[in-house]
């Protein structure tokens, strides 16, 4: 009745030796009391570089980026491959940035950005802010992962005819994971994305060694790819970029370089490492996924050569290009292989899934709950409502695929990371400066998350038909300029964000508005492992009031 | 093992370097041609392909130029 039984049983034996493993996590370099946010959250903030870099890794490249990238290859050419230069600027940008947030967070115990802001800024509201876009912009984020299993088990055929027959599957995949995030906390995706990651070598390996001389080589593979563009009628399409996208090519690619480690999941993988050393030996060791980004991104010119024909989409006449990965591997290579790639993605999407809504609820936890619920809330108590805010973001996030159309996730993803950059000023700049105040900066995410909505509602998407919320790509003609370019919508949003913020400032100084209170000190932004300040805190658990 | 106290700056000369993998990969005009080919790829996709390495080229020195001299 079904002809993928082989891919279906190697992918479910490969899900369930992970889940395994999840599980015994709690047990790996655990203390003797796991009843802390710290532990729980931030795997006792003790990973080293190995872990560090399978768990950064494992959280930046996604499930969906193995699925949606290729796809939009697929689907419009070298505009997909932003996502090389993306992650390539992305470490040097953060090289400097990240070690002054993870002392002062040191320091200072902060799980959060939001953490950061509220002690830096001395205002709850502006956190509160902070805290809330992280968890907007992190559910449809998890919700995306279901859709990159959803792409392999719809290739597999693991579909049903009632709504709750086609989400089953994941509905138990995601129990599994709720499960072993509950127990193990951040230990779990750190463990298992020792074999997402080894899975996901070795498959692209042989796919970009094999592949190739199955199609006769990569001249012929960007021959059929180049064929089929110059055939589309779009005008966006090609092997090369045109004159009117490059603006966007760049943009977005500086955009969502700086988007993505604003978003908290991304934070939490950096403040669970050790010492600053690992971060900035990270930082240059990280690339390496880069190199894999690209050669996945190229499945998707692949596929054109191979001729694959995305499966139907949700609605009659369209169709799901994402599934043009899965349908690949499913034609071009033993059934035993293919169930291999397939449990890759599909742990590709347990990894990030599980850091994101531990990310979500560590916000929720310290930034809500402990500042508007209860105050003086135990550290205990503080691991236990994160334990059970991880489980109902993920309930959240299994019901956006399940009631709603997929691509209403994708759209939200979009607006996600357009809103996550809303929160870079306050982030970043105030790890260096506390200049722009704290009004002011309300203030710029206001107007930068204003004016990013209203041009995400001006687009629409050709491909489906849609009015709204179809892309990220903002035509400039829209600003009365005479130009056909497009530009990232995040990027504009981010500097009206940024002048607003500046000029309100300068307001607030001429009327001598109180700045607050800067909890921090010059020195928290250089501290170390064994911080003789954090030694002393830990040596005296009493409740110790700053020392300087 | 309290490590003594480190100088309390990050500044360095080298850090300029950063912005070389920075700056680089974001000018289009640089690489989006077809011509020359590498092995088949296009110069659009070789040549972001290389500026990984210059990335990593980059980061890895700035990273071993600043390393504190109390960490061995």
């Amino acid at each position: 009745m079904n002809d993928h039984v082989t891919e279906i049983v190697i992918f479910t034996v490969l899900f369930l030796l992970v889940s395994a493993i999840g599980f015994v996590a709690a047990r790996w370099r655990a203390p003797k009391d796991m009843a802390h946010l710290d532990e729980w959250g931030l795997g006792g903030r003790s990973f080293g570089g190995w872990i560090t870099w399978f768990l950064v890794g494992g959280d930046l490249y996604t499930a969906y980026t193995f699925v949606a990238v290729p796809a939009l290859i697929f689907g419009a050419g070298a505009a997909g491959f932003f996502a090389v230069p993306y992650t390539v600027v992305i470490y040097p940008m953060f090289f400097l940035i990240l070690i002054r947030l993870w002392s002062v967070s040191h320091r200072h115990g902060f799980v959060t950005p939001a953490d950061f802001v509220r002690t830096r800024y001395d205002s709850p509201t502006l956190a509160l802010l902070i805290a809330i876009t992280g968890i907007v912009a992190t559910m449809p984020y998890i919700a995306l992962q279901l859709v990159g299993i959803e792409a392999v088990l719809k290739t597999m055929g693991v579909t049903g005819d009632s709504a709750l027959a086609r989400h089953l599957p994941i509905i138990i995949a995601f129990a599994i994971l709720a499960a072993y995030t509950y127990q193990s906390g951040l230990r779990a995706p750190a463990l298992i994305a020792f074999v997402k990651d080894t899975l996901i070598y070795i498959v692209i390996i042989v796919a970009v060694l094999y592949l190739p001389y199955k199609l006769g080589g990569w001249g012929a593979i960007f021959e059929a790819a180049d064929k089929k563009f110059q055939a589309s009628p779009a005008p966006g399409d090609g092997i090369i970029l045109n004159a009117n996208n490059q603006v966007q090519y760049f943009t977005l690619a500086l955009g969502s370089a700086l988007a993505l480690f604003l978003y908290p999941h991304s934070i939490t993988g950096v403040l669970a490492s050790r010492n600053r050393d690992v971060i900035k030996r990270n930082m240059s060791a990280l690339p390496a996924y880069s190199f894999l980004l690209g050669l996945i991104a190229l499945l998707g010119y692949m596929a054109i050569a191979a001729g694959v024909k995305p499966l139907p989409g949700a609605k009659a006449g369209s169709v799901d290009s994402n599934t043009v990965v899965p349908l690949l591997f499913d034609a071009k290579f033993p059934a035993w292989f293919a169930g291999v790639a397939f449990a890759a993605i599909g742990i590709g999407a347990l990894v990030p899934a599980a850091i994101m809504s531990i990310a979500a609820a560590n916000l929720f936890t310290r930034n809500i709950y402990k500042e508007y619920l209860k105050r003086d809330a135990t550290p205990a108590q503080e691991a236990g409502v994160a334990k059970i805010t991880s489980l109902v973001v993920k309930i959240g996030a299994v019901g956006f695929i399940v009631f709603l159309d997929p691509q209403f996730s994708i759209d939200l993803q979009l607006i996600g990371g357009v809103i996550i950059l809303q929160t870079g000023p306050s982030v970043v700049i105030g790890l260096y400066t506390r200049w722009l105040h704290r009004i002011a900066l309300i203030a710029g995410w206001a107007a930068g998350m204003a004016l990013a909505l209203w041009m995400l509602w001006q687009i629409p998407n050709a491909a489906t038909g849609r009015r709204h919320f179809g892309g990220s790509a903002f035509p400039l003609s829209e600003f009365g300029l005479d130009s056909q370019k497009t530009i990232y919508v995040g990027f504009v949003a981010v500097l009206a964000n940024l002048v607003v913020a500046a000029l309100v400032t300068l307001l607030l100084r001429v009327m001598r508005t109180p700045p607050g209170a800067d909890g921090t000190t010059p020195g928290d932004y250089f501290a170390d492992e064994g911080d003789p300040r954090v030694e002393r805190e830990k040596s005296t658990p009493i409740d110790t009031v700053s020392s300087t | 093992m309290a490590a003594p106290e480190s100088p309390r700056t990050d500044s360095s000369p080298w850090n300029w370097l950063l912005l070389a993998p920075i700056v680089v990969p974001l000018l289009t005009p640089l690489f989006n041609h077809d011509e020359p080919r590498l092995a088949g790829f296009p110069l659009f996709y070789w040549l972001q392909f290389a500026f990984i390495l210059l990335g990593v080229g980059t980061t890895t020195l700035v990273y071993r130029m600043t390393r504190k001299r109390s960490r061995p």
